[in-house]
This record gives C-alpha cells, sequence and structure tokens, in this order.
C-alpha cells in the first residue's frame, strides 16, 4: 500500500469482483458435477457395486439423509442472506420452514377437500381427487411468496430495533408461528393445519407436468435419486439468487449496513427498506426450505418445527463462513449429515463393540456446542470465508467507532 | 444580539441564493439546550467553518443538518426546500454528503465499493433486475463503476480502487470519506473535523483541496475546524457558536477581532468582563 502505484494508469493485478468471478464459478461448475456424479451414483452404479461397500454406503451415506440435509442447505442459504450477508441475528428461522412446510400442506394435498374446494394445476394427483393439488414447482413460487410477505410483516415493526432485541423478537416469532400450527386444528372451527396429527400424504411430485415418461413420471418414495437432483436444482437458484444479490446495489447495501449503519444511512442507504428486503429475501428461500422438507417427508407435522432447528441452522451458517455461499453449504452439509446419520451410526457401531447402551444422537447438542465454542476461539470466521471476513478477523481494527453523541436508534425513523 | 454580528449579517444580502439555511435551531435535550435560536447560511458556492469551543454545540448542530437529529424547534431548507425533520437517508439523497470527525468508511469494502454505495439513491436496479442481469442494470452498474473511478482519481487516490477501505492509509482514508460523499452528488458537502491527525504540511495542501472541490464539483462547503490556521485560510465565512448559541459570523478577518470570540475561546479578560 505504501508503494506508488497511486499514479500507475491501471491498478495492479485483476479487479477483486473478478477474482471473486472466477472462483464463484469453480464452485458452481464444481456443485454441478457433484450433483450428477452423486446421482450417476446413487441411481445407476451402486446396485452394481460389491455387498459389502453397497451396506455401508447404506449406513454411512443413505440418500435420504442426503436429501434431507439439502433441506437444510436451502435453508442455511436463506438465513445466510440476513445473517451473513445484512448481518441481522435471526434465531426464528424455523418460523419460515413451518410456513413454507405447511404451503405445501394446502396446496399439494386432499387438505382444502374438507372445504369442498378442488383445484387441479399441473399436477400428478388423480383427477377426481378433492383438494388443491398444485404442481410442485408452482408451490415452491407461492410458499416462497407467502414467507417473503410473512418475512415483511414480522420485519416491519421489528427491524428498529438494535441486534440483541431483534434476536429476542426473531426468537419470539420462531416459537408463535410453530404453536400456532400446533394448535390450529379448530380456530373457531376453521381447521389450519389440522394439529398434530400433520397433514399427509402430500402429491407425487414430477420433474415436469408434461412431456416423455421419464420426466413426467409420478415420483414415488424410492424415486429417491430423482428427488435428489431436482431438490438439486432448488438449491442451485438459491445460491444463483444470493452470488447475483451480493453484487449488485442492494448486496452493497447490505454490506454497507453489516459494517456501519449510521454511515450507510447518511450515504443515502435506506436502512429499513435494505433490511426489509434481507429479511424477505431470505424468507423466500426458507419458504422453499420448507416446501422441499414436506415433499421429502411426505407431510407436514407441526410437532417437528422446534428452536433447536433456527439454532442448528444459525451454527451452519457460522460454521462454514458468514456470507460465504459456498462455505455455508459445506457447513449446513458438515452437521446435518452429523446430526442424522454419523452420530446414530457411530453410536451404533462403538454400542456393538463395546457392549455399552450409549444414546450418541442425544449429545448432539453437546457436540455442536463445542464445535460453535472451538470455533470461536480458534476460527471464528468460520471454514471458509469470505475474503472480506477473514481480513476482519485476522488483522487488527483500523477505524474505531465514533462516538458522535448519537445512538443509532436515532436514525432508524 | 452581539454589535459584529449584526454588522456582518447585513453585508450577506439577501438577494444571494443559499445552498443551506436554518431558520431559529433549537435542540434540548431534556433539561439540557444544547442548541439555542441559531440561523445559519451557507451561500451558494460558499465555503462557511463553523467554529467554537469544545461543548459549543457544533456537533448537534451539523447532526441537526443531516437528519440524525429532528430539532426541538426550527427549519432547515436544503437549497429552499424544507428537509427539517426527514430521515437521515432522504436529506443525504436530496444532496446533503458529510465526512465524519473519526472516518467511518465502510472498511471490509473496496474504494470502488464505498464510493458505490453512496450512490445508492441515483441506482435503481432492485432485486429482479439485479438476478436476472437485465442490460440496463448492467449499464447502471458500468456506469456506477466509472464515476467512482472518476471519484476516486479526482479525490487523488487512483489506483487504490481495489483495496479494501481499512487498509488504506490515514490521508487516503480522508480523501476516500470526500469522494464517497461526492458519489451523492451532494449540494452541500459538510466536513467535520476534516484535517485532524494531519500535520501542517497535509493541512496545507487541504486547504487547496477544499478550493477544488468546491470549484470544481459545484458544491458548497460546511466545515466544523479546530485548527484555526486552516480556518482562515480556507473559509469565505466563520459562524462561531459557543455554549449552543452563535455569538458571531463573518469573514475571517472580522472574527479575529471579534471580541466575543476571544472571550469564548480565551475566556473573560479583566477589561471586558462586564461584555455580557
Amino acid at each position: 500500500m505504501a508503494d506508488p502505484v497511486t499514479d500507475a494508469a491501471t491498478p495492479a493485478g485483476p479487479p477483486a469482483a473478478d477474482l471473486t468471478h472466477r472462483r464463484d464459478r469453480r464452485w458452481a461448475i464444481g456443485f454441478i458435477l457433484v450433483m450428477l456424479g452423486m446421482w450417476v451414483f446413487y441411481k445407476f452404479a451402486l446396485t452394481s457395486t460389491p455387498d459389502v461397500v453397497q451396506e455401508q454406503i447404506q449406513k454411512w451415506l443413505p440418500l435420504t439423509a442426503v436429501n434431507e440435509a439439502i433441506v437444510w442447505v436451502i435453508c442455511a442459504i436463506g438465513l445466510n442472506i440476513v445473517v451473513g450477508y445484512a448481518g441481522l441475528l435471526d434465531l426464528g428461522f424455523v418460523a419460515f420452514w413451518a410456513i413454507g412446510g405447511y404451503v405445501a400442506g394446502w396446496f399439494m394435498s386432499w387438505f382444502i377437500g374438507q372445504y369442498n374446494q378442488s383445484v387441479h394445476v399441473l399436477s400428478a394427483a388423480p383427477s377426481t381427487s378433492t383438494g388443491f393439488h398444485i404442481n410442485w414447482w408452482i408451490v415452491l413460487i407461492i410458499a416462497g411468496a407467502i414467507c417473503a410477505l410473512f418475512g415483511i410483516l414480522i420485519g416491519a415493526p421489528t427491524l428498529r430495533l438494535k441486534s440483541d432485541y431483534l434476536a429476542i423478537v426473531t426468537l419470539g416469532f420462531g416459537e408463535i408461528i410453530p404453536q400456532v400450527f400446533v394448535n390450529g386444528e379448530d380456530i373457531n372451527g376453521f381447521n389450519l393445519s389440522n394439529g398434530t396429527k400433520g397433514i399427509t400424504p402430500l402429491d407425487p411430485i414430477t420433474a415436469l407436468p408434461f412431456g416423455p415418461a421419464f420426466l413426467s413420471r409420478p415420483l414415488g418414495p424410492f424415486d429417491l435419486a430423482t428427488k435428489f437432483l431436482l431438490f438439486g436444482i432448488v438449491v442451485a437458484f438459491c445460491v444463483f439468487v444470493s452470488l447475483r444479490i451480493r453484487e449488485g446495489r442492494l448486496g452493497r447495501a447490505w454490506l454497507a449496513i453489516r459494517e456501519d449503519e449510521l454511515a450507510a444511512s447518511m450515504m443515502g442507504v435506506p436502512l429499513m427498506r435494505s433490511k426489509l428486503y434481507a429479511y424477505a429475501v431470505g424468507a423466500f428461500m426458507g419458504g422453499l426450505g420448507g416446501v422441499v422438507f414436506a415433499i421429502h417427508v411426505n407431510g407436514v407435522f407441526a410437532d417437528r418445527f422446534n428452536f433447536s432447528i433456527s439454532i442448528i441452522l444459525l451454527a451452519m451458517v457460522v460454521l462454514g463462513g458468514m456470507g460465504n455461499v459456498w462455505g455455508v453449504i459445506v457447513g449446513a452439509l458438515a452437521l446435518a449429515w452429523i446430526n442424522s446419520t454419523f452420530l446414530p451410526q457411530m453410536g451404533e457401531t462403538i454400542n456393538s463393540s463395546l457392549g455399552t447402551e450409549i444414546n450418541f444422537p442425544s449429545y448432539n447438542f453437546l457436540l455442536f456446542g463445542s464445535i460453535l465454542v472451538l470455533m470461536m476461539l480458534f476460527r471464528r470466521e468460520g471454514l471458509f470465508p469470505e475474503t472480506r471476513t477473514r481480513q476482519l478477523i485476522q488483522e487488527p481494527e483500523r477505524t474505531q467507532l465514533e462516538d458522535l453523541h448519537a445512538d443509532l436508534e436515532g436514525v432508524e425513523k | 444580539m452581539s454589535t459584529s454580528q449584526a454588522s456582518s449579517s447585513g453585508s450577506a444580502s439577501s438577494a444571494t441564493a443559499l445552498a443551506l439555511d436554518t431558520d431559529r435551531i433549537t435542540v434540548r435535550f431534556g433539561g439540557l439546550t444544547a442548541v439555542k435560536d441559531v440561523d445559519f447560511t451557507i451561500p451558494v458556492g460558499g465555503i462557511v467553518s463553523l467554529i467554537g469551543p469544545n461543548g459549543a454545540g457544533k456537533t448537534t448542530f451539523f447532526n441537526v443538518l443531516t437528519g440524525l437529529y429532528n430539532p426541538t424547534t426550527g427549519r432547515v431548507r436544503l437549497g429552499g426546500e424544507d428537509i427539517t425533520a426527514l430521515p437521515p437517508h432522504v436529506i443525504a439523497a436530496k444532496g446533503m454528503g458529510r465526512t465524519f470527525q473519526n472516518i467511518r468508511l465502510f472498511g471490509l469494502m473496496t474504494s470502488v465499493e464505498n464510493v458505490m454505495v453512496a450512490q445508492h439513491s441515483h441506482l435503481q436496479s432492485g432485486v429482479f433486475r439485479t438476478v436476472i442481469k437485465t442490460p440496463r442494470q448492467r449499464r447502471e452498474e458500468r456506469e456506477g463503476r466509472e464515476v467512482a473511478h472518476e471519484l476516486l482519481e479526482f479525490v487523488g487516490i487512483k489506483g487504490k480502487d481495489n483495496e479494501y477501505a481499512r487498509n488504506l492509509s490515514y490521508g487516503d482514508q480522508r480523501r476516500l470519506e470526500v469522494a464517497r460523499a461526492l458519489a451523492l452528488r451532494p449540494k452541500v458537502l459538510l466536513l467535520d473535523e476534516p484535517t485532524a491527525g494531519m500535520n501542517p504540511q497535509e493541512s496545507a495542501t487541504f486547504v487547496n483541496f477544499v478550493h477544488r472541490v468546491r470549484d470544481e464539483r459545484g458544491v458548497s462547503i460546511l466545515l466544523i475546524e479546530h485548527d484555526m490556521s486552516v480556518v482562515m485560510r480556507v473559509s469565505e465565512r466563520v459562524t462561531v457558536l459557543d455554549r449552543g448559541e452563535k455569538i458571531a459570523e463573518g469573514t475571517p478577518e472580522e472574527i479575529k477581532a471579534d471580541a466575543r470570540v476571544i472571550e469564548a475561546y480565551l475566556g473573560k479578560t479583566g477589561t471586558e468582563g462586564s461584555a455580557r
């Protein structure tokens, strides 16, 4: 920096944006290759491998666990927009997951049929069945839109709050929404959610609503590989949106808000509106995750949406590296796999070889907690941080926050 | 009020177009009156300094102008338009750029990004256009980037476009703050103690820089400044605040000779003891 390049006609080296692009392209190609490779492997190659290998893979990396992990990935990417990009702490993200799930329940099953309403839109469900049966691609959009709307509704009154208080309000929101669904069986005679019984089964999904049979065939419970590929498309969409928004005007505004709200507002950035956008976009993806999860488990069940989901999602974002989509994906896959497969399998292996009866999965929060503490001690920026964040953690802060004789609360009108 | 003020306000004719004017601004925090009945003007293309001892209410006054505080009473007008009690980002978009006493750049953003943040209100692309990358959005981004390059060159930190702001030297950070504020295309540029931390040589260069900003960018400038040598050389007019009240206003020469200003800075002397 001290060198006399000031007068050079061009800055030394390629612009930072270009480097980011190149790296993102590499990651994107890697993502597609891995998705296709796994699909080919699980769909065609797995059955021709020796039985021992097959058994181990079914034990340690079953496709159903992979598909569930994808749901976590989608929601984590959504949360990353709120937490990583805009720097707002959200402890109630499970609410959007739940709302997305119920939208799938309402629009893809017999459920609305109890009010003698029937709508069929490009669905694989038999045309005689009552209820709303809408193609799942359309339901994804509906769920995203409804969640975005809820994000704005929740955000509008609460985003005025500063970080800790905002976190508490979102925490409450994350508790309220699932409770509404748990108790939503009889709201003055109106059945919103079917209570703890849940809404099941959902319509089978299809890759395309029409076209050749192998594309428009309804996918049953054993078509996990094809579902894996379809869910992967949803992930790709979320990644794409994340990366594109980050580059533009709104992404810069989020970064600026994360850095210094007060300065951002005095540079013409509308704080409320920009934060609401972050909430809405994040919630949109949460809704997508909710739909995908409902399809994965073939139903929505109110008691599955609990506080721990919000916390695990947050841990995924922090572990992977706040603000870096690729890091967040890795973090989400890792934690989801540990939770769903590694701990139970590890427990089984150890228990059967040592003759103990330790309930390994019940120690998941001990493990997650330890991981978070260790991360905070040794690698606060996460496993794959953004270049910017790495700077922040590893180099000393230069400018101190100024005492403007003004509290930030005064800015947010 | 005092005689010196009456004489000086007479010289500023009401026919001059005003970039900024305030009408009897008062700010109270509970029982404390931080700013009291301050009338203040910046003529278009003028360079005005606001000085006063510590605690005189300069920063509070600044914060009223930028919308951080609502005045208890009084109005603020920017280019004749009433901007009192508008939120800060609206005031900024209407043409009020500022720098900060203690630099407040977006440290983890590059120089170009810092400047482009300040173009927020001039750019238009929303979520959908950004995700799809429409031709219009691309053009807008490209133009924004060009404006940023040009501004960085103007303030003299060309070649550091892609440096993170936090890694710039202190002087370059000050320059970047000015570039960022200029990206708002301001009518009025507020500089809050811009020479703090500069050595005398840098301060001297700074005086020329301020004149260049005014001449080439067509903005009116208001400074809060403690360094009197800078104030005397840079300003066309000086306003003095003491304990929240405007005690004097005039050219640097008039201010230098004003008894009340001397009293405010040095305390009462025996001979002037009864002036108040």
